[in-house]
């Protein structure tokens, strides 16, 4: 079996991480409930005529896809793997409105066209002109991952040797309000970066586009080894600890082995105890960090995760906002990333430096 | 007639997503399709469907949107004369 590289990066997110050139250099203490995306300029990679008819979700993968293979120094990939959990939501919306409010009648067919959840990755593969396999997943919070473990299954057997792979999602404003209706939103405003010290219900919500291109070739660019993802629709409290440790074991690592373990909190104190179990437990003695009061929280907000991760291995730093403990590692071997949404879909990702 | 051919321009420029494009950069008789301002297929369709959902205006024959679809003008006067709401 082959392994598995992270050769370029590319984050779109409610800060400024387009330009690869810096590394969370400045952080926006957003307030509210939703935090928007910083935009790059847009024209600068699609042409008008082909962005008109896009949404947010395309145009910020695109954007991403653009980034990560000019970093990968590739003109083209062998495939391309997308997770999302809502998909092109706002064009779902705006057809599913018009269908109702006129009847079922007078429907237009571009925002039908849009409305899948494969639209981003058939459009980045029309701006690549990539034909070769496209695949997305739509698995709530592990939509991500789900293409991790595609991605890594593929190139490790050497079926491909260069697959962009990316986690994309976007707010739509009436599945935004349904989520505030249902409680999954906080009821307060607050600074991100007082997230954790809300203590009260629901998460802040965000959006944006992490993409990677991965290979069974190390280069230059290579900013990490992806060692191994395990996904799990349901685990308990009780069983987490020991889940993590025969992970750890299975891939030949211990507890002591990870030097920064990257957490998913979202400062929802319903669903937050899963981390404290292990801030507080097997991890009291490693390096902490957490990012999603930097993306805000979405099914694909682990992207963002595995971006940052990424990050600090390659530059052997961890910038002071994603902190979340007093420890110091002397340096970044190995990374752990745990995520989990709302007590569902955990996943573990393992990256070592390379 | 003038502002039909301005409600034309502005429901063309907005439903279309024609970003950078203003109403005074349409003039009467540019082409909306090919050389002009570049429409597509899918333009079409969401002409045709906004012809039938705003001035009542079915069309059967989809090769007459070749003539009426020429330009501001020829939507205008075509809507003019067989216009039901």
């Amino acid at each position: 079996m082959k392994k598995v590289y992270i050769n370029s990066t590319a984050s779109i997110s409610a800060q400024k991480t387009f330009d690869n050139a810096e590394f969370l250099s400045e952080f926006i203490d957003h307030e509210g409930v939703v935090i928007p995306v910083v935009n790059p300029n847009y024209k600068d990679f699609i042409p008008p005529a082909a962005a008109r008819r896009m949404a947010k979700g395309i145009k910020m993968s695109i954007v991403a896809s653009k980034i990560a293979l000019q970093e990968a120094k590739l003109d083209e990939v062998d495939a391309i793997i997308t997770g999302t959990g809502m998909g092109c939501v706002r064009d779902s919306e705006k057809f599913l409105s018009a269908l109702i409010d006129n009847d079922e009648q007078y429907l237009t067919p571009t925002a039908f066209i849009q409305s899948t959840h494969n639209t981003v990755g058939g459009q980045v593969a029309l701006e690549l002109q990539c034909k070769g396999y496209n695949f997305t997943y739509v698995h709530g919070s592990n939509s991500f991952e789900s293409t991790l473990i595609d991605a890594r299954l593929q190139l490790a057997f050497n079926e491909e040797n260069n697959i962009l792979v990316g986690g994309v999602d976007e707010i739509g404003a009436h599945s935004f309000k349904l989520q505030e209706l249902v409680g999954h939103v906080k009821e307060e405003s607050i600074k991100v970066s007082a997230l954790l010290d809300s203590k009260t219900s629901g998460a802040v919500y965000g959006e944006g586009a992490n993409f990677f291109v991965l290979s069974n070739e190390k280069q230059g660019s290579s900013y990490a080894e992806l060692v191994a993802v395990k996904m799990y629709n349901t685990l308990s409290k009780e069983t987490l600890p020991e889940t993590i440790k025969a992970f750890l074991s299975a891939n030949e690592f211990q507890v002591e082995d990870i030097d920064l373990v990257v957490l998913g909190c979202n400062g929802d104190i319903d669903y937050d105890g899963f981390y404290e179990v292990l801030i507080e437990g097997v991890f009291n003695e490693t390096q902490q960090a957490y990012y999603k009061h930097i993306s805000g929280e979405f099914n694909t907000a682990s992207s963002f995760g595995f971006w940052l991760a990424s990050k600090v291995l390659k530059l052997q730093e961890l910038p002071d906002l994603v902190k979340l403990n007093e420890i110091e590692s002397s340096n970044y071997k190995t990374v752990l990333l745990y995520n989990q949404y709302r007590g569902e879909n955990h996943s573990f990702t393992l990256l070592k430096q390379c | 007639m003038d502002a039909l051919k301005q409600e034309l321009k502005e429901f063309i420029i907005e439903q279309l997503n024609l970003e950078d494009v203003e109403v005074n950069d349409i003039a009467n008789d540019d082409a909306l399709f090919g050389d002009g301002l570049g429409l597509d297929s899918i333009d079409a369709l969401e002409l045709i469907v906004m012809l039938d959902k705003n001035y009542g205006i079915k069309l059967t024959d989809p090769k007459q949107g070749r003539a009426i679809f020429e330009s501001i003008d020829t939507m205008a006067a075509y809507i003019t004369a067989n216009r039901t709401n």
